[in-house]
C-alpha cells in the first residue's frame, strides 16, 4: 500500500534573510484549538494546568515556552501547540485538531516590528506588545495571528492555503525596511 | 478610524466587519406579526447623532459588539459584546 | 545666481541634473528650483489656461507655478513641484503645459483671447449644440488647458505603505514644532515628528534670526540632533501629514527615494503612512500670501519669503536687483537680508503710509505697484505714489500681502476656521481635531520666540492630558518683532491681477462671479475655479475670499470660507494604492493539489480567493470543451478526482449543536443519525436563500458543516452572529476547519475501487450507504469520509489533514487514469452538476427563495428557523414567481448561453415581454446537447412548453423546451449503487 507522504505549508522553505530580518517557517507540531463550553472556563483553566502546566491565557496573551504554548487565538479560544491535547480537556472544551490548517512563520532580527508595520495596524510599540502578547489582526489582507516571542522575534500566523501570499507579503515588506539600511 | 474592542482594545476600523443598527439583538418570535418583522429586518430610524450599531471584529477576536458613536460628530463613545448585552436583557 | 558663504547646501558635492535636455549643475541640497534659480533659469512653466510664462512663485509645497515633470517611462512624475524635488545626479525634469517649447509656446495665444475666457467661460459658450461638448470642444479643451500628463505605462516605482502609532504625533519642525517634540521627547512619552522638508528647521533655515544666540538653523540642527539620539522620538522628514481623520489617525506621505537615484523595485519611492496619535500638536507654520496687481504673475516675481529662502538656505540671489513690494514689517527683513548679501534693493515699495524703514533701503511708502512689464521675465514694475507713475527696473520683486495661518489639517474633520482681525487671516478654531493642540504660526503667532513660547505650551498641554509630567526645558531667546500689517487684497486698476496663478484665476473673475450672483464662496469657487487646482488655493483662497466679501459688500467671517479637504497636497494614486496592486490586490489561497494541478498543465480559475483548475488538458486536445467531455466521461463511466477542499469546512460541537443547526438551516438536524450526512439550505432573514451544503454528524456533539466556497466567510460570521448575538444562551461552539482538511472527490461507478485500494479498511455498500460519514485510516493516517455526491454517481468525498492532501492527490489521480479515468475541473464539474440539476450561486443568487427552487417543501413546519417567517409572505410564495427550471434547445440553432432571456414564442424580444433568464448552461457530452438551468414565470406549470430564448449581447436566438432540472439519472439509483 502506498505511503502518504506530508509537505509543510511553505513547503520546507528555507530561512530568508533580508537586511537585518530573517524570515523562517516553523513547526509548532500538534495543535489544538480549545473553546470552553458554557460556565467551564475555569474547569478548563484548572484541567489544562493540570495536563499541561499551562493555564488559559487572558486575552492577547500567550503562555508556556517553545516546546509548549497556549496561545490565546480569539474570544473563547486559545491555541494549544507542542502537544497533544489531553483528550480530558474534551469535558470542558471543544477540541479541534488545527495542526495542519496554518502557516506559521517567524520573523527575527532587529527591524522586524518595522517590517510589520508595513502589513498590520497592530501597535506593535514594545511597551505596548510586549513579549508574550499575541493578537489577532490583519496582515495586509489576511487575517493573521502575531505573537512576540522575544524583543525582536514575532511568529506569524495565517491560513495555510495563503502561504504564498504571506511570503510575498513579507518579503516585499523586509526589502522595503532593508532598503533603508 | 478606530473602534474599542471590548476584548482587544482600541483596533483600526479595517480589522470590523460592520453589520448596522443593533435592533437585530432582538429577534421577534415567529408570531410577533408582519409589523414587527418588517421593523426587525428592514425599518430603520437612521437619525444622524448617536448611534448603536452591530460589529464583528472579524480579523481580531471574532466577537460581536454594538458600537455606541455618533454619526455627526465621528465619536465612539463606547463598545460591548453583543453577548453581554444579551446576558443583561436575559 | 549663486552667492558665495550664503546657505547650507553643500558646495563640496556638485550634482548634475537636466531640465527640458540641459545639462545643469548645483549643489547637494538644492531642490530643482533654487538650482535653476542659480543658473539663472527663472521660467519654468507655462500656465494651465493661458499658457502665459510663469516662475517660481514660493520655495515650498504650496507652490503654484512650477510644476514639472520627473522621470521617464512608468517611473514618470507629472506635476511635482520644483520646490520640493531635490537634486540628484542624473535626475531628468521636464517642463509641461508647452508646446513646442517653454519659451516658445503655441499655445499662449489663449493669452490674447483672455478677454473671451474669463470665468464661466465654458459653461457660457459651449452650450450648445450639445453633440459639440464631446465631439469637438472637450478635446480641444483638454488639449489646449492642462498640467502633466502621465505616461500611460504601467507603473515601475514601488509604493509602500506603514503604520505608526505614538503618544504625540508634531505636525512641523519649525521653531514651534521642535521645541514641542524636545518637551514631549524628553518628557518619555512616544514622540513623532514630521516635516514635508527634507530639512528640519521650518523657517529658521530661511531666515537670518538667532537664537540664544546662535543662527536659527543651527539651532535647528543642534535640537534635531538631539532628538535623533531619543529612543522614543521618531524624526520623519520628507513626510507630509497629509490628512486628520477619525480617533487621532493621520495619513502622511513620506517621499523616501524622490531625491535618490535608487529605482530598483525593492526601494519604496514613498510610503503611505497611517499615523495613529493620542495627541497631536499642528504645528504646520504659515503661508505668505500674494498681492494682486496687474502682471504680477511674471517669472521673477515672487514671494518675499521666498527670496529669502532662496538667499539664506541655498545661497541663491533669484535677481541682480531687487525690489519689495508689502503692506508689513516682516517683508523687509528681504531687503535687509539681500543688501547684507552685496545684492542691490532698487526700492521697497509700502502700501502704508506709515511704514517705517529698518535699514537704509530706499522705501517708499502709501504706494502700491500697479504693473510690470517682461514678458518672459520681470524687467521693470510701476510704481503709483501719490505724485504719480514710476518706473523702475528690477528683475525680481519680492511681494508679501502677509502670512496665512496653514489651518488646512483643522479642517479636515468639518472644523471652520475662525477670522482674527489683527493679522487679517483665519486661525483654527480650538477643538476642530480632537486630542489636537495647534500652536506657532499656524495658530497666528509669528515671532520666532512666541513660536518657541506656543511649542512648549503645547507640549505641556499634551502631556497634561497624557498624565505625564513634563521635563523642563528652557525657553531660548529669539526675535520678537511685532507684526504690523495693514490688509492689502488687491491694487485697484485695470488689466489682469492673479489671484490663483495655477488655475489663471484674475480679480476680475472673482468680481465678475460676485455680479452675476455667484455670491456664496462655494459657488463663486466653482464658477471661477479659484482654488481648484492641485496647490487647492493655498496662496489665494483667503485673499480671493477678501475680494468676494467686499464685491458683495459683506464682511469677511460672514463670507466664510471654502472647505480645506485632505489631502494637505497633491498624493499620487499609486501611495493611496501602496502594495494592494499585482499580487499584494488580494490573497491567493491555494489548494494542497496546487503544485501538481499546475505541473498537469491545467489553466486555473479563480473562486473566491480560492484557485481552481478549469481542466487538465492531455495529448492532442484543441480546446477546453474536449477535455471537458473526457472528464465528464471519466466520471459518468470511470472514475474522476476533483479537490473540493475550498469547500467551507465549519466544526460545530456543543450539546447544543443540534439546536444551532435547526435554527440556521431550513431543515432538521437535531434529528439526523450519528455517521450520515444531511444537505441543508440555509436562508437570510429576510426570507431569501443564503447558503446551502452538507452537514455530518460525527458524533452526539459534533457536527461539521459544509459551505460553498463563496460563502464560507460569511456563513462563518452569520453562525457566529446567530451563537452571539440572537443565542448566546446555545451552548455551542463553532471553528472553523476549512484548512485543516485537504478534501477531494473521488466520483464515478470506480470510485470505490479507487477508495479500496488506499483505505486501510474496504468499504462495501452495507456499512457505507449513500450519505454516510465516518472516519477512516489510510495507511495509518486519520481521514474522514463521506458518501456524498454532486455529480449524481456513486461518489465519495475523502477527507486528510492537509500536510498529506498533496500525497493524497496524487495517489488518487494515479489509480483513477490506472481505471479509465483521472482528475477532473470545474468546466467538468459544472457540467456533472447541472446534468444533474444541481444548484450553484449561479441559481441561489440572493434573490430567490426556497419557493422559487422548488424546495419549499426543505422548510421545515416543525420549527422556527432564520428566515421562515418572511420567506412565508404572500408574494414570496406566488405561483407566478419565476422558478427553477431545466431547459433544452428544441430550435434550429442548439446553442444555450448563461444570461440569455426567456419570452414567450410569438412575444417580441423586449424587456417588457420578459419571462425569464437562463443561470447555468453546459454542453453535456453525455446527451450529446446543450442543457440550462434557468428561472421562469410560473414555471412548474410550464413543464414541456416552447419558449424564445434570446441572447442580446451575443447575438443569439433559439428555441427552448422548459423541462424538469434533473436531467440526469432523477431516480438516483446511480449514486445509491
Amino acid at each position: 500500500m502506498a505511503k502518504l507522504t506530508l509537505k509543510t505549508p511553505m513547503d520546507s522553505m528555507a530561512p530568508m534573510t533580508i537586511g537585518t530580518v530573517t524570515l523562517s517557517e516553523i513547526d509548532l507540531g500538534p495543535m489544538t484549538s480549545i473553546s470552553p463550553y458554557k460556565g467551564q472556563g475555569k474547569a478548563l483553566s484548572a484541567a489544562l494546568k493540570a495536563a499541561h502546566g499551562m493555564a488559559m491565557p487572558a486575552a492577547n496573551r500567550a503562555t508556556g515556552r517553545a516546546e509548549a504554548r497556549a496561545i490565546w487565538f480569539g474570544r473563547e479560544q486559545c491555541i494549544l501547540a507542542g502537544i497533544d491535547a489531553n483528550t480530558g480537556l474534551a469535558v470542558h472544551a471543544a477540541l479541534t485538531d488545527q495542526s495542519d490548517g496554518w502557516t506559521v512563520v517567524q520573523l527575527q532580527g532587529a527591524g522586524a516590528a518595522n517590517v510589520l508595520a508595513r502589513l498590520t495596524p497592530l501597535d506593535l510599540r514594545p511597551a505596548i506588545f510586549k513579549r508574550g502578547h499575541t493578537a489577532r489582526t490583519d496582515l495586509m489582507h489576511m487575517a493573521s495571528s502575531i505573537t512576540r516571542t522575544s524583543d525582536d522575534t514575532f511568529m506569524i500566523m495565517v491560513f495555510r492555503s495563503m502561504a504564498g501570499t504571506l511570503l510575498h507579503d513579507l518579503q516585499s515588506a523586509m526589502e522595503g525596511v532593508a532598503s533603508r539600511g | 478610524m478606530r473602534l474599542p474592542c471590548p476584548i482587544c482594545g482600541e483596533r483600526d476600523i479595517r480589522e470590523f466587519y460592520y453589520q448596522g443598527a443593533d435592533v437585530a439583538l432582538n429577534r421577534p418570535a415567529p408570531d410577533a406579526g408582519e409589523q414587527a418583522w418588517q421593523d426587525y429586518v428592514f425599518l430603520r430610524d437612521n437619525q444622524p447623532g448617536e448611534h448603536r450599531d452591530l460589529w464583528q471584529h472579524e480579523s481580531g477576536c471574532g466577537a460581536w459588539i454594538v458600537v455606541s458613536r455618533n454619526t455627526v460628530t465621528h465619536l465612539v463613545s463606547g463598545a460591548v459584546l453583543a453577548t453581554d448585552i444579551k446576558r443583561t436583557q436575559a | 545666481m549663486r552667492l558665495r558663504d550664503k546657505g547650507t547646501v553643500d558646495r563640496n558635492a556638485p550634482v548634475s541634473f537636466t531640465f527640458d535636455g540641459v545639462s545643469y549643475r548645483g549643489f547637494q541640497g538644492d531642490t530643482v528650483a533654487s538650482a535653476l534659480l542659480a543658473n539663472g533659469i527663472g521660467l519654468m512653466a507655462r500656465s494651465f489656461k493661458y499658457h502665459r510664462p510663469r516662475g517660481v512663485l514660493t520655495a515650498g509645497s504650496e507652490e503654484p507655478n512650477a510644476l514639472i515633470t520627473v522621470g521617464r517611462d512608468g517611473a514618470t512624475d507629472p506635476n511635482v513641484r520644483a520646490t520640493v524635488q531635490e537634486i540628484y545626479e542624473g535626475l531628468e525634469a521636464r517642463s509641461q503645459n508647452a508646446w513646442p517649447s517653454l519659451g516658445f509656446d503655441v499655445m499662449a495665444v489663449n493669452d490674447l483671447a483672455a478677454p473671451f475666457l474669463g470665468a464661466g467661460f465654458y459653461y457660457k459658450t459651449f452650450m450648445w449644440p450639445r453633440a459639440f461638448w464631446e465631439k469637438l470642444y472637450e478635446p480641444i479643451i483638454r488639449r489646449a488647458a492642462g498640467l502633466g500628463a502621465l505616461s500611460g505605462k504601467a507603473p515601475t516605482d514601488k509604493y509602500e505603505r506603514a503604520f505608526a502609532h505614538c503618544d504625540v504625533l508634531v505636525i512641523g519642525a519649525g521653531p514651534t514644532g521642535l521645541m514641542a517634540a524636545l518637551k514631549a521627547g524628553r518628557s518619555g512619552v512616544d514622540v513623532i515628528l514630521a516635516d514635508e522638508d527634507s530639512v528640519m528647521g521650518g523657517r529658521l533655515n530661511a531666515e537670518t534670526f538667532l537664537i540664544d544666540g546662535q543662527a536659527g538653523s543651527d539651532w535647528a540642527a543642534t535640537i534635531v540632533g538631539k532628538l535623533a539620539a531619543m529612543d522614543n522620538v521618531r524624526l520623519m522628514p520628507r513626510t507630509t501629514i497629509a490628512g486628520a481623520y477619525d480617533q487621532g489617525t493621520f495619513g502622511a506621505l513620506e517621499r523616501v527615494n524622490h531625491h535618490t537615484d535608487i529605482r530598483d523595485g525593492k526601494a519604496p519611492i514613498e510610503t503611505f503612512w497611517r499615523i495613529v496619535a493620542k495627541q497631536s500638536i499642528l504645528a504646520a507654520g504659515a503661508l505668505e500670501r500674494p498681492i494682486a496687481f496687474q502682471n504680477n504673475d511674471r517669472p521673477g516675481i515672487m514671494m518675499a519669503g521666498a527670496v529669502r529662502s532662496y538667499l539664506n538656505r541655498w545661497g541663491v540671489a533669484p535677481g541682480k536687483t531687487v525690489t519689495v513690494f508689502a503692506n508689513n514689517d516682516d517683508a523687509h527683513r528681504t531687503a535687509l537680508d539681500m543688501q547684507a548679501a552685496g545684492v542691490h534693493v532698487a526700492a521697497v515699495i509700502d502700501s502704508r503710509a506709515t511704514a517705517q524703514a529698518q535699514g537704509n533701503y530706499h522705501l517708499i511708502k502709501g504706494a502700491h505697484v500697479s504693473g510690470t512689464s517682461g514678458r518672459k521675465g520681470l524687467e521693470s514694475i510701476s510704481v503709483r505714489t501719490s505724485t504719480g507713475i514710476d518706473t523702475i527696473e528690477t528683475d525680481c520683486l519680492a511681494m508679501s500681502g502677509g502670512w496665512n495661518p496653514t489651518v488646512h489639517l483643522t479642517c479636515h474633520m468639518n472644523g471652520r476656521p475662525k477670522w482674527r482681525e489683527d493679522i487679517a487671516s483665519f486661525v483654527p478654531t480650538d477643538g476642530s481635531i480632537p486630542s489636537m493642540i495647534t500652536a506657532g504660526a499656524c495658530n497666528g503667532d509669528f515671532s520666532t520666540y512666541a513660536c518657541l513660547r506656543a511649542g512648549l505650551e503645547a507640549a505641556k498641554k499634551i502631556l497634561s492630558a497624557l498624565g505625564k509630567t513634563a521635563a523642563d526645558v528652557a525657553l531660548p531667546e529669539a526675535e520678537d518683532a511685532p507684526y504690523n500689517l495693514e490688509p492689502l487684497w488687491a491694487v485697484p486698476g485695470k488689466g489682469r491681477a492673479w489671484l490663483d496663478y495655477q488655475n489663471d484665476v484674475s480679480v476680475k473673475d472673482v468680481t465678475q462671479a460676485a455680479t452675476e450672483n455667484f455670491r456664496s464662496v462655494e459657488h463663486m469657487k466653482r464658477y471661477t475655479t479659484q482654488g481648484m487646482a492641485t496647490d487647492q488655493g493655498k496662496n489665494s483662497n483667503v485673499t480671493a475670499l477678501a475680494l468676494l466679501a467686499d464685491a458683495t459688500g459683506r464682511g469677511i467671517p460672514e463670507t466664510g470660507t471654502t472647505t480645506f479637504r485632505p489631502p494637505y497636497s497633491p498624493i499620487a494614486m499609486a501611495a493611496f494604492g501602496a502594495g494592494a496592486e499585482g499580487k499584494g490586490f488580494a490573497p491567493e489561497r491555494k489548494t494542497t493539489s496546487h503544485v501538481a494541478t499546475v505541473d498537469a498543465g491545467a489553466p486555473m480559475m479563480e473562486a473566491g480567493l480560492w484557485y481552481r483548475p478549469s481542466y487538465f488538458p492531455i495529448n492532442g486536445e484543441k480546446n477546453w470543451r474536449q477535455s471537458c467531455d473526457r472528464e465528464v466521461g471519466y466520471v459518468r463511466n470511470a472514475v474522476g478526482v476533483c479537490d473540493v477542499s475550498t469547500l467551507g469546512k465549519i466544526d460545530i460541537q456543543g450539546p447544543d449543536a443540534g439546536v444551532l443547526l435547526d435554527l440556521v438551516y431550513t431543515n432538521v438536524f437535531s434529528t439526523l443519525k450519528i455517521g450520515r450526512v444531511r444537505y441543508g439550505l440555509m436562508l437570510r432573514e429576510d426570507g431569501y436563500v443564503m447558503d446551502d451544503g452538507t452537514t455530518a454528524r460525527l458524533s452526539e456533539h459534533h457536527f461539521v458543516t459544509t459551505t460553498t466556497t463563496a460563502a464560507a466567510g460569511a456563513v462563518m460570521r452569520h453562525l457566529e452572529f446567530v451563537t452571539q448575538v440572537l443565542r448566546p444562551d446555545l451552548d455551542v461552539r463553532l471553528m472553523s476547519v476549512t484548512e485543516q482538511w485537504a478534501q477531494f472527490a473521488v466520483a464515478g461507478p470506480k470510485a470505490r475501487k479507487v477508495l479500496n485500494d488506499l483505505l486501510d479498511d474496504p468499504l462495501d455498500n452495507e456499512a457505507w450507504p449513500f450519505m454516510a460519514c465516518g472516519d477512516v485510516t489510510l495507511s495509518g493516517v486519520k481521514g474522514r469520509l463521506f458518501r456524498i455526491s454532486f455529480s449524481g454517481e456513486h461518489a465519495y468525498e475523502i477527507a486528510v489533514p492537509a500536510r498529506y492532501g498533496y500525497s493524497l492527490f496524487r495517489l488518487l489521480t494515479t489509480k483513477a487514469k490506472a481505471l479509465g479515468g483521472g482528475p477532473y475541473g470545474m468546466e467538468a464539474l459544472n457540467v456533472l452538476r447541472i446534468e444533474k440539476g444541481f444548484i450553484t450561486h449561479g441559481e441561489i443568487h440572493g434573490r430567490v427563495t426556497a419557493f422559487d427552487i422548488g424546495m419549499e417543501r426543505m422548510v421545515s413546519a416543525k420549527k422556527d428557523c432564520i428566515g421562515k417567517t418572511l420567506s412565508n409572505r404572500v408574494g414570496l410564495l406566488n405561483e407566478d414567481r419565476e422558478q427553477l427550471m431545466g431547459f433544452k434547445p428544441v430550435g434550429a440553432v442548439k446553442q444555450l448561453t448563461g444570461g440569455a432571456h426567456l419570452y414567450n414564442e410569438g412575444d417580441e424580444a423586449l424587456t417588457k415581454f420578459n419571462r425569464g433568464y437562463l443561470t447555468s448552461v453546459a454542453f453535456s457530452p453525455t446527451f450529446g446537447h446543450f442543457l440550462a438551468q434557468g428561472f421562469v414565470r410560473g414555471g412548474q406549470a410550464r413543464n414541456g412548453e416552447r419558449m424564445r430564448m434570446v441572447d442580446h449581447v451575443r447575438e443569439i436566438e433559439t428555441i427552448v423546451e422548459v423541462c424538469d432540472p434533473v436531467f440526469f439519472d432523477p431516480k438516483g439509483d446511480r449514486t445509491r449503487g
